[in-house]
Formats: C-alpha cells, sequence, structure tokens
C-alpha cells in the first residue's frame, strides 16, 4: 500500500519538476526572442537617423541624382511605418537595395568618395547594416528553438496550455551569404 | 556544429569534475600515506579550501590584473570605430552585453578574452592584429574572443587553474613536511617500526613519494587539455556566430606566417590567448607528442584544417 502511494507520488513530483522546467525554458526563450527583437529595432532605427545625413552629403556632390534619393527616402518612410514582423522584413529589403544604388552612384563622383563625413558615414551604416544582420541572425537562432519546442512533444503541451504562440522568423533575402558585411 | 560544441562542453564538465576529484583524491592519499587516513581527509578539504579561496580571488581581480600585466590600455570608439562596431556586431551576434575593448601595444598579432562573466567581460588585441587583419578576418578574431565570453572560459581556466595550484601547493608542502620529518624521525615510522609491518611501509613510502612527483605533472596535463578543448570550441562557436569560418582561418594563416614573438609572453598569460605566445616553430619543423601534451592551445594548423572543413 505505502510503497504504490510512495511511487504515485515519486511520479507525481516528476512530471510536475518536468512541468516547471519546461515552463521556465519556455519563458526564457520568449524573453530571448523579444530582446533579439528590440535589439534588431535599435539597430535599424540607427539606420533610419543616419539616412538623411547621408542623403544631404551626397546631394551636395551630385544634385541629379533625384531618382534615387527619392527611392531611398521613400524606402525609409515605408519601413518606419511598417508593421508586423514579414512587412517590417520587406521594407528592410527595399532600404537595403535602395542604399546599394546610392553608394553606386557615389562612385562616380570622387570629391564624394574623398569627403570625411561620407567616408565616416558608409563606414557607419555598413556597420550598422552587419549589425543588424547579426541581431537578425540571433533572433531567427531563437525563434527557431522556442519554435521548436512549442511544436515538439511534449513540451507542446505545456505551450499551449500556457498560450505560448510561436514567432514569425525575419527573413531578409540577400544576395550573398557569408561575411555579413556590405562592401559599398 | 552544434554536436561539436555539445561534445566539447561535455568534455569540459567532466574534466572540471575530474580535477576536483584528482585534488581530494591527492590530497587524502597523501595525507593516509604520510600521516593517517584521518588527516588525509584534512588534506583533502584544505586542498579543496585552498582552491576555492583562490579561485574567489582570481575570478574576482583577475581581469584587471591580467590587462595591466600586458599593459593593454582602453580604447575609445571615436579612436578606433571599426574595432568598436565589429565587437559591438558580434555582441549582438552572440546576444551578450558589449565587452570593454583593449589594444596591447605588441607587433606580434594575437588577441584574449577576460572577465568572469559576460556583463564582465574585456576583449584585448595587439596592435599587430589590427594592422594585419582585414575586416572579415579581425571579425573571425573577435567571435572566438566572443565565444570564449560567452562559454565564461576565465571562470574555467580559473577554476582549473587553481585546482593545480592547489596540488602543486599541497605536494610541495607535504613533501619539505616529510622530508624535514623524515630526517627527525617522523612519528609514524618510530611507533610502528617495530611492528613488522616494514616492507608494506616501504611500498606505501615509494609510491607516495611517487604521486608527489607525479601529481603535479598529470595536473599540469589535465589544466593543458582543458585548455586545448576550450580552443577547438571557441574556434567552432566563433564560426557559429560569423557563419563564416574561412575568416578566422585566414587569420590563423596569417598569425603562424608571422614572425614576430611576444615580447609579454609569459606562462602565466598563456592560456588567454588566441594563439599560444611564446610558441616559435620553424616551417616544416614537425612537433613531437610531449609539445602537444604540454601547450596550451591545439596546433595552428589543426585548428585551420578543422574551420576550414566546416
Amino acid at each position: 500500500m505505502s510503497a504504490t502511494l510512495w511511487i504515485l507520488l515519486g511520479g507525481v513530483a516528476v512530471v510536475l519538476l518536468y512541468v516547471i522546467f519546461a515552463f521556465n525554458r519556455l519563458v526564457a526563450l520568449n524573453q530571448r526572442v523579444k530582446n533579439g527583437w528590440s535589439e534588431i529595432d535599435v539597430q535599424l532605427r540607427r539606420r533610419y537617423d543616419l539616412i538623411p545625413n547621408l542623403i544631404e552629403t551626397v546631394k551636395g556632390y551630385a544634385k541629379h541624382e533625384k531618382q534615387v534619393f527619392e527611392r531611398v527616402t521613400l524606402a525609409r518612410s515605408q519601413a518606419i511605418n511598417a508593421s508586423g514582423v514579414g512587412d517590417q522584413a520587406s521594407a528592410e529589403n527595399a532600404i537595403s537595395s535602395g542604399l546599394k544604388s546610392l553608394f553606386a552612384v557615389a562612385e562616380a563622383y570622387p570629391e564624394l568618395k574623398a569627403n570625411q563625413n561620407f567616408l565616416a558615414l558608409q563606414e557607419e551604416l555598413s556597420a550598422t547594416e552587419s549589425k543588424i544582420a547579426y541581431a537578425r541572425q540571433f533572433y531567427n537562432d531563437q525563434v527557431m528553438l522556442l519554435n521548436t519546442r512549442i511544436q515538439s512533444f511534449p513540451s507542446n503541451l505545456i505551450a499551449k496550455t500556457f498560450r505560448f504562440r510561436e514567432r514569425e522568423f525575419f527573413n531578409i533575402e540577400d544576395a550573398q551569404r557569408g561575411p555579413a558585411q556590405v562592401d559599398f | 556544429m552544434y554536436e561539436q560544441i555539445a561534445k566539447n562542453k561535455r568534455r569540459t564538465i567532466l574534466m572540471i569534475i575530474g580535477s576536483f576529484v584528482f585534488l581530494g583524491a591527492v590530497g587524502f592519499v597523501l595525507g593516509a600515506v604520510f600521516y593517517s587516513p584521518a588527516e588525509g581527509i584534512v588534506w583533502m578539504c584544505v586542498g579543496l579550501v585552498i582552491a576555492g579561496i583562490q579561485s574567489f580571488v582570481s575570478l574576482r581581480y583577475g581581469d584587471k590584473l591580467v590587462l595591466r600585466a600586458t599593459r593593454a590600455r582602453a580604447v575609445s570608439p571615436e579612436e578606433n570605430p571599426r574595432l568598436h562596431n565589429l565587437v559591438e556586431g558580434m555582441a549582438i551576434a552572440a546576444g551578450i552585453p558589449k565587452p570593454d575593448i583593449y589594444v596591447v601595444p605588441e607587433q606580434a598579432p594575437n588577441a584574449f578574452a577576460t572577465g568572469r562573466d559576460p556583463e564582465h567581460a574585456s576583449i584585448a588585441v595587439t596592435e599587430g592584429l589590427l594592422e594585419m587583419m582585414n575586416r572579415v578576418e579581425l571579425e573571425g578574431v573577435l567571435a572566438h574572443e566572443m565565444s570564449h565570453i560567452l562559454d565564461r572560459d576565465m571562470l574555467v581556466n580559473t577554476v582549473v587553474g587553481t585546482l593545480v595550484g592547489a596540488v602543486v601547493l599541497i605536494t610541495e608542502f607535504m613533501f619539505r613536511m616529510w622530508f624535514w620529518g623524515g630526517l627527525t624521525g617522523n612519528r609514524r615510522s618510530s611507533s610502528s617500526s617495530s611492528s613488522g609491518g616494514g616492507m608494506v611501509q616501504v611500498i606505501f613510502l615509494v609510491a607516495g613519494i611517487a604521486l608527489l612527483i607525479l601529481a603535479p605533472i598529470f595536473a599540469q596535463l589535465i589544466k593543458m587539455s582543458v585548455s586545448r578543448r576550450r580552443e577547438y570550441l571557441a574556434d567552432a562557436q566563433g564560426a557559429m556566430l560569423t557563419r563564416y569560418p574561412p575568416g578566422l582561418a585566414s587569420a590563423l594563416r596569417k598569425i603562424a606566417d608571422s614572425p614576430n614573438a611576444m615580447r609579454v609572453a609569459s606562462n602565466a598569460t598563456n592560456h588567454f590567448w588566441l594563439n599560444e605566445p611564446t610558441r616559435l616553430r620553424r616551417k616544416g619543423e614537425k612537433a613531437s607528442w610531449t609539445d602537444g601534451l604540454f601547450s596550451s592551445h591545439p596546433p595552428i594548423q589543426e585548428r585551420i584544417r578543422i574551420l576550414e572543413e566546416m
């Protein structure tokens, strides 16, 4: 009698411990996903702040490249107003490709390329670009871990009970995989 | 790559447990052989307490000491924006706070990370490294150092290092006690010389002396083996951070070919560096197996090979 009782109690204790462990693990991963997202946000904002400066500097040397300026400005305002992970990602794509063509345009103006301000902005932007890539990498890794936990048995039962939801990946298609910096 | 990291981690945990057990065993056996089993337990406790105190002190103040010993100088973001940007990028990729950044006035290309946890961490690079490496290579090196911070290798190194230190200290102390005690005729031999257990005692004594001599050597071997494991682990994890193993591989190749020897190299700080500072081997010279056992870092060619296969 008492033996079966003990075994029963032991079993309940093990299950309870597992529930606590799995729940805490999900909370921790959820938190890491949130941190990852806010880091992406910080870097994206940094890029929004740098773009007007860059356009002003380039304008001083290359007045009639209006099209490129407009494209980048438009992409920037769209990105600022974007909501949701998917929208944000595609808006950021537009900025990245706009910036690429802006720097391609700059290639044609030797005085611009010698401008100290321009060079500093270029370093800042390319560094921000790679920080965005790393923030995205960290975020996506954590999303993957979280989603795997939410889907796999038996942690999916706990996730369902406590209403943990899967997160969306932040996908930016990039032409060249490899070192996450952009050489303008 | 995930499995490799997991495997390395398991081995490191075993190593740490192993070195604690080893220290305890050395203290106990030596105490038991030269004194009595009860005193063996006392010696075991003495060893563990010494190691504990030493670990605590060096974890608390070790990073400052190392930075001062290598004459490292803090650099501001204005002074070197590129270095700061790269370190920040790696910190973001690792999901930890940005560490403090130092530059060591030294022409040999090298780098190290220190600090007891990711919240109190520093990365130092030599001037030679900054001059020699391009952006991708520098990033590879920084990713390697960031992995040391992420894995709390300072903690592992310190714990293992002080355990080794304690083994050396205890064996030395006992050796002296026994030596002087032996000259004046110690308790044990005077009390039991007439009881006929002489032969057994002699065997115990010989084994004890052998242990006195061998224990510090074994301790050193354990320490270096742990250190080498951590280097492979940091290489693999660094590659995970940049997602670009060739960056670090190319940096290591440049380091292997660099002729500069380190001025600040010393055995005390060896295991901190990206590559072993004092190692100066001519091209084509073969490494002997004893070199492998006593070095704090794996052979650089082997590291390059593994990175290239990733």
